[in-house]
């Protein structure tokens, strides 16, 4: 029986009873993985962080959501009001519904029924969580246009460009994991994982692009220009306070555990343990599936902690240059490179063959970067001494041949009349 | 064409880091502004990908390092000997104090933050030695920037800077702090002021420090237990 045929068995009450887990898990997550950033990245920069509300400071994130549920709320007098409103509700929203096709573990019992802890299974599981998190980019869109501010507007629009700019090498890094597992339902993925092997060995190229392109995709650093603090002041919700800023936080980090969440289910394996302590998947009647899969998610957070304290903030257009032109580009080749050995596979061609066709395109890959980079070394040759420039150049302090070139052009001028009579 | 603007001009047509780019020769003071000769620099070109990534070991190296985090109201760090905090009013040895009211702290407060009034001194109230004495001593702790010039303006050493720095308080009024805040506290052997100068000794005296303690006939002398007459 597959996942999909045992939860198609599941009784309303259940659904409900998962539906609740999945946010309780999610809140849960958020105030954890903010408490766990602040005291990482502390870590990280030799600091404590924070360590006084609770053993280890473990309930700050709660006791600082609480204040700021508590704070007043301000909405500014040249707000879009429906609008203002509506827009951290669908960013919230839109988060907590990408977790409902996660599968956290494989068959247990809930109450005497035999389920898995996955809330709905559907055939494009994965295309779902794509379309519901562009969804969430109107949170942000709206967010921006509807402050009537300046610097949420630009940092809404930043922030938009930005994650709809990396769903697409998002989308197309997930391209070639549909093509091997044959199926685009993550259940499916993840059984197709745990049959042959993880996807995260098969596909690596793709990984790496899903992974940079996940930073992108959740405006964390280094591509957090949408609320460079230095610029935009707080980008998008800069105008939001109390509750609805709360709202915005919470999407952020429910964000992040999602495309981890969806990392782990489509490159890790999911809920499965590490080969070689598959004995474990049987503890706990099924469940401790979860506790894999938490770590699983985990190291996906510890990346993004680490990313935010090593890297510098990318400058905008560098950033879209990156996405553009090599994260797109690049996954274009790579879907091209999978499918292609996918089909010499299926028709039963040796494994030599496989391999000398990869090995050929890694070479023609490297001849044809060669080439380039050699042309573009060769149009960064300096000028020649003494080519003046055709443009007004500002003037130094007391430098008396200024705009030498342009003082010539006037004296020619004349006699270059005198040629057209 | 100009060797200055001709290096703006590279630098403005190349987008890659330039290898190598002009800067002015430091040799010897240039006459004329325009008498700038310049030199070939090296400049670091991009950075390899295995060098980039050596940040991420910085970080990951960090972690397990000891942390430098102070628990600072548990943990009181103890300041640099010459810290500028909170201002102090000395006291001469007899109790007196030293304070003046001459005001040159307030005229050297480039924030604005010291208010000074002078008062006589007579014969039934001598708060200090010689003529005057600080009626209104007020320090804005919201303006003061700790500078220590007013300390140094000070001709009787009456204004000096303690190392207390725990200055936060909830209004701004708080933040004004008057003499008796200000006051160094009464130590054994000195007499509450006012109280006559010591016997047979003026404010010549007082300032070459010949007056060591206070005498009895100054008044009740303080023996450092009752806590209460400090302030």
């Amino acid at each position: 029986m597959t996942t999909a045929q045992l939860l198609g068995q599941d009784p309303g009450w259940l659904v409900v009873l998962k539906a609740v887990l999945v946010f309780v898990i999610c809140v849960v997550s958020t105030l954890m993985a903010v408490w766990t950033e602040r005291r990482v990245l502390a870590k990280m920069q030799q600091r404590t962080g924070p360590n006084r509300v609770g053993p280890f400071g473990l309930l700050q994130s709660l006791s600082d959501g609480v204040k700021l549920a508590l704070k007043e709320d301000i909405i500014p007098a040249a707000a879009d009001k429906v609008v203002f409103i509506a827009a951290p509700i669908i960013a919230a929203a839109m988060c907590f519904m990408s977790f409902a096709v996660i599968p956290m573990t494989g068959v247990v019992t809930i109450f005497g029924r035999e389920t898995a802890m996955q809330l709905t299974d559907i055939p494009v599981g994965v295309l779902y969580i794509l379309a519901v998190t562009s969804i969430g980019v109107y949170g942000v869109v709206l967010a921006g246009w509807s402050s009537g501010s300046t610097y949420p507007l630009l940092g809404g629009l930043r922030s938009s460009a930005q994650v709809i700019s990396y769903e697409v090498a998002m989308g197309l890094s997930l391209v070639a994991v549909f093509i091997y597992a044959g199926s685009m339902s993550t259940s499916d993925i993840v059984a197709s994982q745990h049959e042959n092997i993880w996807n995260v060995v098969v596909l690596f190229p793709s990984f790496v692009i899903y992974v940079i392109s996940m930073v992108g995709e959740t405006n964390r650093a280094p591509f957090d220009l949408a609320e460079a603090e230095g610029e935009l002041v707080g980008g998008f919700h800069t105008e939001y306070s109390s509750l609805k800023f709360a709202l915005f936080f919470l999407a952020e980090y429910v964000n992040i555990i999602a495309v981890s969440a969806l990392a782990t289910t489509l490159f890790l394996g999911g809920y499965h343990a590490l080969p070689g302590l598959g004995f474990t998947e049987a503890w706990l009647g099924g469940w401790f599936g979860i506790v894999w899969f938490f770590l699983k998610v985990n190291l996906f957070f510890f990346i993004f902690m680490w990313l935010r304290a090593s890297l510098p903030r990318l400058r905008y257009d560098q950033f879209m240059k990156f996405g553009w032109k090599v994260l797109i580009p690049a996954s274009l080749i790579w879907i091209m490179v999978v499918a292609s050995l996918r089909v010499i596979q299926q028709n039963g061609a040796s494994r030599t063959v496989a391999l000398a066709f990869a090995l050929g395109i890694v070479v023609i890959v490297m001849a044809i970067s060669t080439v380039f980079e050699k042309s573009k070394e060769a149009a960064r040759k300096p000028l020649p001494d003494g080519a003046a420039p055709d443009f007004p150049l500002p003037q130094l302090p007391g430098v008396s041949s200024f705009n030498a070139s342009s003082q010539s052009r006037t004296t020619q001028a004349p006699t270059s009349g005198g040629t057209n009579e | 064409m100009h060797l200055a603007n001709l290096a703006l001009h590279r630098h403005l047509l190349q987008e890659a880091p330039m290898s190598n780019s002009l800067e002015p020769k430091k040799s010897g003071v240039a006459k004329d502004i325009n008498d700038v000769s310049y030199v070939e620099v090296e400049q670091p070109g991009p950075a390899s990908l295995g060098k980039q990534s050596l940040g991420f070991w910085v970080t990951f190296k960090t972690m397990f390092k000891k942390n430098l985090s102070v628990q600072y109201p548990d943990v009181k760090a103890p300041t640099e000997e010459r810290f500028h905090g909170r201002h102090q009013l000395n006291r001469h040895p007899d109790g007196l104090e030293k304070c003046i009211g001459c005001e040159l702290c307030a005229w050297a407060c480039p924030a604005d933050a010291i208010y000074v009034e002078g008062g006589d001194n007579t014969p039934g109230n001598q708060v200090s030695p010689g003529e005057r004495h600080g009626a209104v001593y007020q320090i804005n702790y919201l303006r003061c920037i700790f500078c220590g010039l007013c300390v140094e303006a000070c001709p009787t050493r009456a204004l000096t800077m303690t190392n207390e720095y725990e200055l936060a308080d909830d209004s701004r009024e708080k933040l004004i702090f008057e003499k008796q805040d200000l006051l160094a506290p009464l130590r054994a052997g000195m007499v509450m002021p006012p109280h006559p100068m010591y016997p047979d000794m003026d404010e010549n005296n007082y300032y070459r420090n010949e007056v060591k303690s206070a005498d009895p006939s100054q008044g009740p002398i303080f023996d450092g237990t009752t806590a209460g007459e400090a302030k």
